[in-house]
């Protein structure tokens, strides 16, 4: 008896619940999982300063599921920003518009640098982004023709590099990560090795001679990496002689494990970085739900903190992380753009 | 031994006449035996070894986590850095947004013998205090505002970079530049604990604090809170819907296509993959219901699905599992179904569905996956009043830490899996205690 009087109070109690849409007293935030630990410190902080508001929630789950999360449409079930290392895509806005999210404001903080690194044991490796294609390319070019890519050792590469076994850890298709390497890496490796010559001389279709240019080698010697960093580390820390893509400021919280490589003979730091003569690095952003400002307590209040030069200043939490802080005028500008409430 | 035992001679005794060779291949099936004990003892050693492994990697990497290196000194809370301008009375707001970390900072100086125009010797001062200092003196102050302008031993956290240092997790001997900590700082460090003033105490905010950037404030307490109130509504919901299901099904429900229809369907729930719970959750509970994301109140009643299916089939077997003579027994004397089965059936099978509901409530306290996608892997910072407010759950916050980049969450994350591994060890024991109790044996 006493289970079934049970059962129809609960049932009563979810039959009350049902329909009931909850007015929400904080942030919630969805997205890239680069970003994530950035957000974090200052949604802590956030929280921390203005006690009047509580802490907004950060989940993770990649650029692209933080956006799709985003764009589901304007309310208090979803969210109010999306966390992303990419700027967004036309067809995200076009779906965020299907949706009802008519407004979306763009937020850059700052940017963030791609290092190789191997393990800490190893000798200095200096890289360029010709070598990396040559290695990991699907298809180079041998005595004038396209050949399914025929180098095991980064020897046989370049005859500087040592003479170990090929093995390198990128991340995986789903992480944005993987199109700054392709893009600021392959591409360019492409071009320099003159593989694109031969790729265009053979495709018509700019866009395949493009992916042809970028794509990467599937014999097991380049492992895509479908987790985060902490697995790359693993695998490195498995293999010695492999060859991980990393986040700027996980490899600095790991420094005492890994080597970093130098690209075109530039050492990754916050300042090459800034100064842009570390050629692979890529801005990232948050997307703002216009909508919300004014209805989320705390949202405004938390952009603004987010912006402010103590959070993404070259002196900030953040650039202690790893963030690679925007110039002076350009942060400038960044808050200007969000005060002035541009939308895309 | 099987020489011995075959042998003709010694089996007839000769006091009655025998069939010829009773014995035959008995050395055969005496070595079958013993070789599928062999085979059984080789599976569980085999198991006990992972198992071994497994508590050893945790434990050895986790057991320091229940520790916290922690400085105490005495900290000037000076009125200068706190309250310039003496406006506290009128502004209380003064007392909020000062800036404590400095305050941390200048005494930790003090007692180094840093000086106050030393600005790198400052920061690296600064690099070796937590960043909690900030909250935990703005309560001090603001609970007890006499004590600015007066000078306090206090014992705070240290940064997390020291902490690893101090345990020993960061290898000193690679170059300074490629670690967080300086030498400057471990040599400081290596005073302190000296003077003792800088120890490892019993790490209480582990168990107390919600999720944090910085892995030395960083604690469980949000996921437990989270992981808890998920148990209680899983336990208030499924175990009548579910308990109520099977005595229908099982008692009452006629044998037909239909109620075949429905066990087979339940046997498959049982078997699908929990993600598949948490999309539906997405789509009833947070865009049809219209509940708040990441409340664990959603991510309850997703679990509740996911453990429905478990408990109903524990709860069918052990009502089976009543001899049919005590329900005849009870029949026979008058007594009409429904007290049969309240009176007699459901406090015999008791044992049983209580087992099924604690082994469905531990496989829902460590699953992940539905909770991905009702927004309750996140971070928590908060700890939530009430089921309504956003949380998150134990297995949760020990997936985040295992990808923070820092050093100092290597260790969390095995004393996380620690914390979990005993919540599902008491569950198990209750669950054999509370069999022992109500068994009964005819």
């Amino acid at each position: 008896m006493k289970s079934l009087k049970l059962t129809v109070a609960a049932l009563v109690a979810s039959a009350a619940f049902a329909g009931v849409a909850v007015a929400r007293d904080q942030v919630q935030i969805a997205g890239s999982s680069t970003v994530l630990p950035y957000a974090k410190i200052v949604a802590e902080t956030f929280g921390e300063t203005f006690p009047d508001f509580k802490t907004p929630i950060v989940e993770s789950g990649g650029s692209s599921g933080g956006l799709k999360e985003f764009c589901k449409g304007v309310g208090p079930n979803t969210i109010d920003i999306a966390n992303s290392s990419r700027p967004i895509k036309d067809s995200e806005v076009e779906a965020c518009k299907a949706a009802g999210v008519t407004e979306i404001q763009e937020v850059k903080i700052g940017y963030d640098g791609i290092v190789f690194a191997t393990d800490a044991g190893n000798a200095d490796l200096k890289l360029e982004p010709k070598d990396l294609y040559q290695a990991l390319a699907a298809e180079v070019v041998v005595d004038g023709k396209l050949v399914a890519n025929p180098y095991k050792k980064w020897s046989e590469v370049n005859k500087d590099l040592p003479d170990v076994e090929i093995a390198a850890y990128i991340p995986g298709e789903k992480h944005g990560t993987r199109e700054v390497f392709e893009e600021k890496i392959l591409a360019h490796g492409c071009k320099d090795s003159g593989a694109q010559d031969v790729i265009k001389a053979a495709v018509a279709d700019e866009k395949e001679q493009l992916s042809k240019c970028v794509a990467v080698r599937k014999d097991g010697l380049a492992v895509d990496i479908d987790g985060d960093y902490t697995e790359t580390l693993a695998r490195i820390a498995a293999n010695k002689s492999g060859i991980g893509v990393f986040g700027l400021s996980f490899y600095e919280n790991n420094a005492d494990k890994l080597k970093v490589a130098t690209v075109n003979g530039i050492v990754p730091s916050t300042e090459t970085i800034a100064s842009g003569e570390y050629p692979v690095s890529r801005p990232l952003f948050f997307y703002v739900k216009k909508a919300h400002l004014g209805v989320i307590p705390g949202l405004k209040e938390y952009v603004e903190f987010f912006t402010s030069d103590d959070m993404i200043g070259p002196d900030s939490p953040l650039a202690e992380y790893g963030l690679v802080a925007a110039p002076d005028a350009e942060r400038e500008e960044i808050r200007k753009t969000f005060a002035d409430g541009k939308i895309m | 031994m099987s020489q011995v035992s075959t042998s003709p001679s010694m089996t007839a005794l000769g006091v009655t006449a025998k069939p010829e060779r009773r014995d035959i291949g008995l050395g055969r099936r005496y070595a079958a035996e013993r070789r599928f004990r062999l085979y059984g003892m080789a599976a569980i050693a085999f198991g006990l070894l992972f198992l071994f492994l497994l508590l050893f990697s945790v434990v050895s990497k986790g057991y320091t986590a229940f520790q916290q290196t922690m400085i105490t000194i005495p900290v000037e809370f000076s009125a200068e850095i706190i309250d310039k301008d003496n406006e506290r009375a009128t502004n209380p707001q003064k007392l909020v947004s000062a800036n404590y970390p400095v305050v941390a900072r200048n005494a930790l100086a003090k007692v180094l013998g840093v000086g106050e125009d030393d600005r790198a010797g400052l920061r690296a001062v600064n690099g070796m205090i937590s960043d909690s200092v900030r909250v935990q003196f703005r309560n001090l102050v603001t609970t007890d505002p006499s004590i600015i302008g007066t000078t306090r031993t206090v014992t705070f956290l240290a940064h997390g970079d020291l902490d690893s240092a101090f345990k020993g997790q960061i290898d000193l001997a690679v170059p300074e530049n490629n670690r967080k900590v300086s030498d400057k700082q471990v040599g400081w460090m290596n005073t302190l604990a000296e003077s003792g003033a800088l120890a490892k105490h019993f790490n209480t905010g582990l168990f107390t604090n919600g999720a944090s950037s910085r892995p030395e404030a960083a604690g469980v307490g949000v996921a437990a809170i989270g992981s808890l109130y998920m148990m209680l509504i899983v336990l208030v919901l499924s175990l009548p819907i579910g308990v109520a299901a099977s005595i229908y099904l099982e008692e009452f429900a006629p044998k037909n296509r239909f109620t075949d229809l429905i066990e087979v369907n339940i046997n498959n729930l049982a078997a699908v993959p929990s993600i598949v719970y948490g999309l539906l959750g997405l789509a009833v509970f947070v865009n049809f219901a219209g509940f708040p994301r990441s409340a664990a109140l959603v991510g309850g009643l997703v679990l509740t699905l996911m453990t429905l299916p478990t408990i109903i089939i524990a709860t069918r077997a052990a009502l089976k599992a009543v001899p049919p003579s005590i329900r005849s027994a009870a029949l026979g004397l008058g007594a009409s179904k429904m007290q049969t089965v309240f009176h007699h059936v459901l406090p015999l099978a008791m044992p049983g569905i209580l087992t099924g509901t604690i082994i469905g409530l531990a496989h829902a306290l460590g699953e992940t996956a539905p909770l991905l996608l009702i927004g309750m892997v996140a971070f928590v910072a908060d700890v939530p009043a009430t089921p309504m407010d956003p949380a998150t759950a134990l297995p949760v916050q020990i997936y985040m830490w295992a990808n923070e980049a820092e050093r100092a969450f290597v260790e969390r994350t095995s004393g996380a899996i620690i914390v979990l591994l005993i919540f599902l060890i008491l569950m198990n024991v209750g669950a054999i205690l509370l069999r022992r109790r109500f068994e009964r044996r005819w």
